[in-house]
């Protein structure tokens, strides 16, 4: 799980083009939106097309990631247990 | 109409009313633009998520507007190859039905004239703004569509620019007129 969440930063920083954050930055618990990392309504869309591309997993309602995407740490529990690649 | 102030952006290098205030060895456009960003100490992160057009109108805008008030100021740019740099990339992540991922973040940059929106945010304009797509720069007709903002009262400056960006070729050139 911890490596998970590692690979987690690492994608988002690369996939949001977040060029002034550093991986040590992000907190597995901090809010992802509205907190310093800045993202935005786009940035969600291309957390949905992460999850699709890099893990094999659909979310059919996009309402639900609010919840999934609130931090590091829920992102990376939904994707232990939903992945399929 | 006066011209008091110019931005011309070519061969890694950024020319400021005549006079060369940045070069650099990057030889593509991205790493240029991101050595050009760092030198502006502009501490502005939505830069990096734009696309290369939008990246080189922002920053030969930039170099004009900075440290100053531009509610006032509208925009008018233009180019000749409008978005089809970022069109491309956004097709390149469609082409396979198995690798059928399209982006949205490439996606919103499709038009050519976000690049002039980018500016507006940046500045906090709520002025007229328009894009044009021509064969070729055409000072007379960006200058006689400026002259008509300001006459009619919509704003107090404009903008105006030729912002070409196309693979490994691009060229800003922009300019501040007022009455």
């Amino acid at each position: 799980m911890e490596n998970l969440r590692e690979e987690l930063k690492h994608k988002i920083i690369e996939v949001l083009n977040l060029e002034d954050v550093a991986s040590e930055e992000i907190k597995d618990t901090d809010p992802l939106f509205g907190g310093g990392l800045g993202l935005d309504s786009i940035d969600a869309l291309e957390l949905i097309v992460l999850m699709d591309k890099e893990y094999g997993i659909k979310l059919s309602d996009p309402k639900k990631g609010k919840e999934i995407f609130s931090s590091i740490d829920t992102m990376a529990k939904f994707i232990e247990e939903n992945r399929t690649k | 109409m006066k011209k008091t102030a110019t931005c011309l952006i070519e061969n890694s290098k950024i020319i400021l009313n005549n006079e060369t205030v940045f070069e650099s060895p990057a030889g593509n456009f991205p790493d240029f633009a991101k050595e050009a960003y760092k030198s502006m100490d502009l501490a502005y992160p939505k830069f990096h998520k734009m696309d290369n057009l939008s990246k080189l109108a922002f920053l030969a805008s930039e170099m004009i507007l900075k440290n100053e008030d531009h509610r006032r100021t509208a925009l008018v740019f233009s180019n000749r190859s409008s978005s089809l740099d970022t069109d491309f990339k956004y097709q390149d992540s469609i082409n396979s039905r198995e690798n059928y991922f399209p982006s949205p973040a490439v996606f919103v940059y499709t038009l050519p004239n976000i690049c002039v929106g980018e500016i507006s945010i940046r500045h906090k304009m709520q002025t007229e703004n328009a894009f044009f797509v021509l064969d070729e720069f055409d000072e007379e007709f960006l200058n006689d569509y400026a002259q008509q903002l300001i006459q009619s009262g919509k704003a107090d400056k404009v903008l105006c620019g030729w912002t070409e960006l196309y693979q490994e070729s691009y060229k800003a050139f922009v300019y501040l007129l007022t009455n």
